[in-house]
């Protein structure tokens, strides 16, 4: 099957969205943050320049034209490229783009995409480092999206762009050069379906993001101690997959959340809830979260690594939990 | 002045004038009898902006608007009936209770979203104003504010934003700080703009902004076409700041009616309280605007209360209707946050 850099099927997706769609207008960025392969989008560029937006340094302002060009009738994907940007936005898309349609008794829709680069990239230090989708969780109204593979993300991506809903479209630059299977004309992935992206018998590894990618390698390595993970994807924190996820636990009875939001009120907390609250019953061990350290991200290396989900950390939780 | 308009479409101005001034202390009826207990603010004193502005637009334009939207609504044809409703958390109301007076919308006005947020309607006015030249379907966008939006960020990005894509836009400020309580008159902003006057802010941007007397529905009428008609041929954003009232003169956001509006205030006011006689007498702008007619010659005292008879006995029956009307069902809340 055909293989595609996570980039490629990225920019085939937007490629592929733009040439169906008149509607959709991209606002600001690169979609690529600053990584060598950013010259891809310059095709985009030629191909849709009244179709594109370089405002000017004004998330809150842009995010904002955004949401109002979304309900007058188009369908923007606002790029606002590292993740923590969003902290800028936020009277626009937690007060006005996620209240509206509820607010408006279902009669006006938003349908406008915010992409955002989370997590540690290597250096970003506190400020270039953020994974706010945890904080956007908690914001009901959002559609909230994280892929975590070439296939994935193409696929993600063109249902985001024709969801009536706000939708965060929540990246990774760690995966921009991550190699997959991505079939020709393949269909659209639906919200709300979680992938088993490594079948296992002895523990549930519930990743998302870049993470998944960490939980392969992890997992890859325990098969030698013979310790058969199973890495389970959610793909969509909004809506959420819990039915597949409490499939896998009535295999394996054990349970590791490994996730870069901050431990405190994170992803891996909330998934942890809800398991505890549907599948208590059929644990054997308590759950275990690897999150990121409830520290603003340090800049030196070691001290960034130290605090996120690493391979070191989740290796450890996982032999815990079958201990 | 009166606006240079047939005589028709003056007492529509006018009839429209009085379906908000009565809309607006009928609801102060209606809180003060405890049948809804939610935040409202009023746009009495304001009628002349909102009824003059509004007459200059197409049907399809946009707009957007914030805290005192009761006065835009109204003065855009919405049903009276539908929006007491939804003030009152009803299930016929506007939005089916779940906005209330901030957020009632009437898409089929073009108003799509109202917000809570001063200045968050800004950047999306901005927005729309954007689909539009993008679709070039003509529609106009009108984002409607008061003095005190200017003070958050959102503002000047919005109007930096208008400038350099020379969106179909027009920034409305209605500066209700006229004669605003413990601030001198007519400086109102200065304890809390740098950017004083208020034009300052969107001319620092070349956005062309100017100011006029909002208690003048002809001056108003006037000046909005003009910018209207600027805004269509391709000109880009306008801002015009109207200077208005409070009513009556600088009450709170929760305040009591000295006496309810009938047109023979317009001539006497010997039954009102002392002081509020003076702004019945030179301030109100429907007092104004219906002196004006008579005095012009474009109506009788007769006509102009027989139109108001016809107003409250309309508004009367909203307001029964909507108190009638039932609240939605509890699990309602559950559902509808996504389309």
């Amino acid at each position: 099957m055909r293989e595609l850099a996570y980039y490629e099927a990225k920019f085939e997706a937007l490629d592929e969205i733009m040439s169906a769609d008149e509607r959709v207008h991209l606002i600001n960025g690169t979609f690529l943050s600053l990584s060598p392969h950013r010259h891809v989008y310059q095709n985009l560029q030629k191909k849709f320049a009244e179709r594109m937006v370089a405002p000017p340094i004004s998330e809150l302002g842009f995010c904002g034209l955004a949401i109002g060009a979304a309900m007058a009738g188009l369908r923007p994907i606002v790029d606002l490229s590292t993740g923590s940007f969003i902290y800028e936005a936020w009277p626009q898309v937690a007060n006005e783009a996620a209240n509206a349609y509820s607010m408006s008794g279902g009669q006006t829709k938003v349908p406008v995409v915010f992409h955002l680069f989370h997590g540690l990239r290597g250096g970003g230090a506190a400020q270039h480092s953020g994974s706010p989708q945890s904080m956007l969780w908690n914001v009901p109204g959002l559609e909230i999206v994280i892929p975590s593979s070439p296939r994935d993300v193409k696929g993600l991506l063109k249902t985001a762009a024709a969801s009536d809903n706000p939708t965060i479209f929540v990246d990774h630059t760690r995966l921009l050069d991550v190699r997959g299977e991505v079939p020709e004309n393949d269909k659209p992935i639906p919200f709300g379906v979680a992938d088993i992206k490594r079948k296992g018998s002895d523990v549930t590894l519930i990743a998302t993001s870049y993470t998944v990618q960490v939980c392969l390698k992890v997992a890859a390595d325990l098969a030698k101690e013979k310790i058969d993970i199973e890495v389970v994807d959610p793909r969509t924190l909004v809506p959420f997959d819990l039915a597949t996820i409490l499939a896998s636990i009535d295999k394996t009875h054990r349970v590791v959340i490994a996730d870069e939001t901050h431990q405190s009120c994170g992803v891996a907390a909330e998934i942890a809830a809800r398991i505890a609250e549907s599948g208590f019953d059929k644990l054997k061990a308590p759950i275990r979260r690897v999150s990121t350290l409830d520290v603003p991200v340090p800049y030196s290396p070691p001290l960034e690594e130290h605090i996120g989900p690493n391979e070191k950390r989740i290796g450890a939780a996982v032999r815990a939990a079958v201990a | 002045m009166l606006p240079k308009l047939p005589r028709e479409k003056l007492l529509d101005l006018c009839r429209r004038m009085f379906v908000i001034r009565h809309f607006e202390e009928t609801l102060v009826g209606l809180y003060d009898k405890g049948v809804f207990g939610g935040h409202y603010h009023l746009y009495c004193g304001q009628e002349a902006t909102g009824v003059a502005a509004l007459s200059c637009l197409r049907a399809d334009d946009y707009l957007f608007t914030t805290h005192r939207n009761h006065g835009h609504l109204l003065a855009r044809g919405v049903d009276p009936k539908r929006l007491f409703a939804e003030i009152l958390g009803r299930v016929d109301g506007l939005n089916k209770g779940k906005g209330g007076s901030f957020h009632s919308v009437a898409p089929s006005l073009g108003f799509l979203h109202s917000s809570g947020v001063v200045a968050g309607i800004i950047p999306l006015s901005t927005g729309t104003a954007y689909a539009s030249k993008a679709l070039k379907n003509g529609r106009l966008t009108v984002c409607l504010f008061g003095d005190g939006s200017l003070e958050e960020g959102a503002a000047p990005e919005a109007f930096n934003h208008a400038s350099l894509l020379k969106l179909p836009v027009l920034f409305l400020c209605e500066n209700n700080g006229k004669y605003g309580a413990g601030r001198a008159t007519g400086a109102a902003q200065s304890t809390t703009m740098a950017a004083y006057p208020l034009t300052e802010l969107p001319k620092a941007y070349k956005v062309p902004a100017q100011q006029i007397d909002g208690m003048d529905a002809g001056l108003v009428h006037a000046t909005i076409s003009e910018a209207v008609e600027k805004i269509r041929r391709g000109e880009g954003p306008q801002f015009v700041e109207t200077q208005t009232v409070r009513y009556p003169g600088s009450e709170t956001n929760w305040p009591t009616v000295p006496k309810p509006t009938d047109t023979s205030l317009a001539w006497d006011v010997s039954g009102v309280p002392e002081k509020a006689r003076e702004w019945y007498r030179s301030c109100d702008p429907v007092l104004i605007y219906v002196r004006e007619l008579v005095d012009g010659k474009q109506a009788t005292k007769e006509e102009i209360s027989a139109i108001e008879r016809q107003v409250k006995a309309e508004i009367a029956a909203a307001a029964e209707f909507a108190v009638a009307s039932p609240y939605p069902k509890p699990e309602e809340a559950e559902t509808g946050y996504f389309a």
